[in-house]
């Protein structure tokens, strides 16, 4: 278990696992940490494993786009090659579908954040003790490796669209379209036919009913994704943490064999029948039927039935957590598209 | 869960990538598709075309192949009336120089027996003379009994 320092228990471990890993120049130069950090340096301190995870996903998006990108041409595509235009056709007819207006930004815009999103949001499922146990080996005492589920990326994100939202709203309506939308909605006191001298007050009255739509947009976009993202994150971590209690009874059973430290060629062999098991199955040898009977009896065996369990569960969710992972990243995007297309309409 | 500068440095790297997906990644690949979705459409045109055209060739073969069969059944029809016109112009001139060699040889044969006739008669005045003389045993004068002989010939 990725734990710190000190006696590992259920509430630590969920409170280490989600803690970034936050870092800022102090008094003392730069330092990073957990809580303590943050605490000490306010908004001025920065989850680096939240950024470093962003850039390198962006990275690997880019990378792997623009692969493609350099070597598309009008010719028979490769797999590859389609598999990225089919969700380049996709991001473009999405836009095509919400937005009327021409904007060379827009289908960039919201391709990248689909697919960085999905980037990150795919993080989850990658089980969530692994890579901090390695950063841990490495020296790194904290480990959020899924940006989204970090409340400052997602509305860092929104934050981004919402500036875009503003300089759309200015640019296709002007600054008198744009105020006027502000204060002339829902209530429109001209055609309303009321004397002048309450304008002011509908003006007013308008004015703080549209502001705050116009502020739930980024709220609620970021919220909504760290939301989806934080939750699935929570369970993974709360199975992790059945399976930690299976091991504990199981780990009793297992030290009366081996005595207190289970020594590392039981792992060893486990994991080679496990192996041995599922290459019987790709080399035809074994049914499938009997691979997965196979493959319970030597969990059981191996883990106990808390182990299986947690095994089973992390699974379960993990095949319905990519449904989320993909629908918020649409969301996130399509969200963004509408809003944009809002801000560059007359209505 | 704080809200700190990480904020700030995300979107700020989310800028940079959708700057870099608008300039490095968009652009190719939708012109890339659209190049594609052409190259396609015209592809599908030209098969449409070819097709049209493959299926007039194939009537004017048709027809051709029409034409020529006429024209063949033309030429045997004609062939066939050559054949008898030139069996019955055959059939008439072998009647008609069978005809014409009948009547040669007939000519022939009524010629030669007129001169038979002649020759024969002239040997039997010859004879008769020789037999009168014979007979008489004298000297018969030609000159005196040639009334006699010619009235005998013209008998004979």
């Amino acid at each position: 278990m990725a734990s710190g320092s000190g006696e590992l228990t259920s509430s630590g471990y969920i409170q280490h696992h989600l803690q970034n890993l936050t870092c800022g120049f102090g008094d003392e130069g730069f330092i990073c940490g957990g809580a303590d950090v943050a605490a000490k340096l306010g908004f001025w301190s920065f989850h680096l494993d939240t950024l470093v995870w962003a850039v390198l996903l962006g990275l690997f998006f880019g990378w792997m786009f623009r692969k493609v990108a350099k070597a598309a041409n009008s010719g028979v595509p490769t797999r590859f090659q389609a598999l990225i235009e089919m969700i380049v056709e996709f991001v473009d007819e999405s836009v095509r579908d919400s937005f009327h207006g021409t904007s060379r930004l827009i289908a960039p815009l919201a391709l990248t954040l689909f697919v960085w999103i999905f980037f990150m949001n795919f993080m989850d499922l990658i089980p969530v003790d692994w890579l901090p146990w390695l950063t841990e080996q490495a020296g790194v005492p904290y480990q959020k490796v899924v940006p989204t589920t970090d409340v400052n990326a997602t509305l860092g994100m929104s934050i981004t669209v919402f500036v875009l939202i503003i300089i759309y709203s200015l640019r296709f309506k002007g600054v008198g379209g744009f105020v006027g939308e502000l204060v002339m909605n829902p209530l429109n006191p001209k055609e309303l036919g009321m004397p002048k001298i309450v304008w002011p007050l509908v003006m007013a009255f308008n004015f703080l009913l549209e502001i705050v739509s116009l502020l739930a947009k980024p709220v609620s976009l970021g919220l909504r994704l760290f939301g989806n993202l934080y939750a699935g994150e929570l369970i993974f971590i709360l199975i992790a943490l059945v399976f930690t209690a299976g091991s504990g009874f199981f780990a009793a059973g297992l030290s009366s064999v081996f005595g207190d430290h289970i020594p590392w060629y039981f792992w060893t062999v486990a994991v080679a029948i496990v192996f041995a098991t599922l290459w019987a199955n790709m080399k035809g040898k074994l049914s499938t039927k009997l691979t997965l009977w196979f493959l319970l009896a030597e969990m059981l065996l191996v883990g106990g039935a808390a182990f299986l369990g947690g095994q089973l569960m992390h699974f379960g969710w993990a095949v319905f957590h990519i449904i989320v992972i993909l629908l918020q990243a649409f969301i996130f995007m399509m969200l963004t598209i509408v809003y944009l297309s809002m801000a560059s309409e007359h209505h | 869960m704080n809200i700190n500068a990480t904020l700030i440095l995300q979107s700020i790297a989310m800028m940079i990538f959708v700057w870099f997906c608008m300039k490095f990644i968009w652009p190719p690949l939708l012109k890339a598709m659209d190049e594609r979705r052409e190259k396609i459409a015209d592809g599908l045109a030209a098969s449409d075309r070819a097709e049209k055209e493959l299926a007039e060739a194939k009537d004017r073969a048709d027809q051709q192949i029409k034409v020529a069969r006429d024209k063949a059944g033309e030429i045997i029809e004609q062939a066939n009336q050559r054949h008898s016109q030139i069996l019955d112009q055959a059939k008439t001139d072998a009647t008609t120089e069978r005809k014409r060699q009948v009547s040669a040889a007939e000519a022939e044969i009524s010629q030669a027996s007129n001169q038979a006739r002649e020759e024969l008669r002239n040997a039997v005045a010859a004879l008769a003379v020789a037999g009168a003389a014979k007979i008489l045993e004298r000297e018969v004068d030609e000159q005196k009994h040639r009334e006699l002989l010619d009235k005998l010939i013209a008998e004979l």
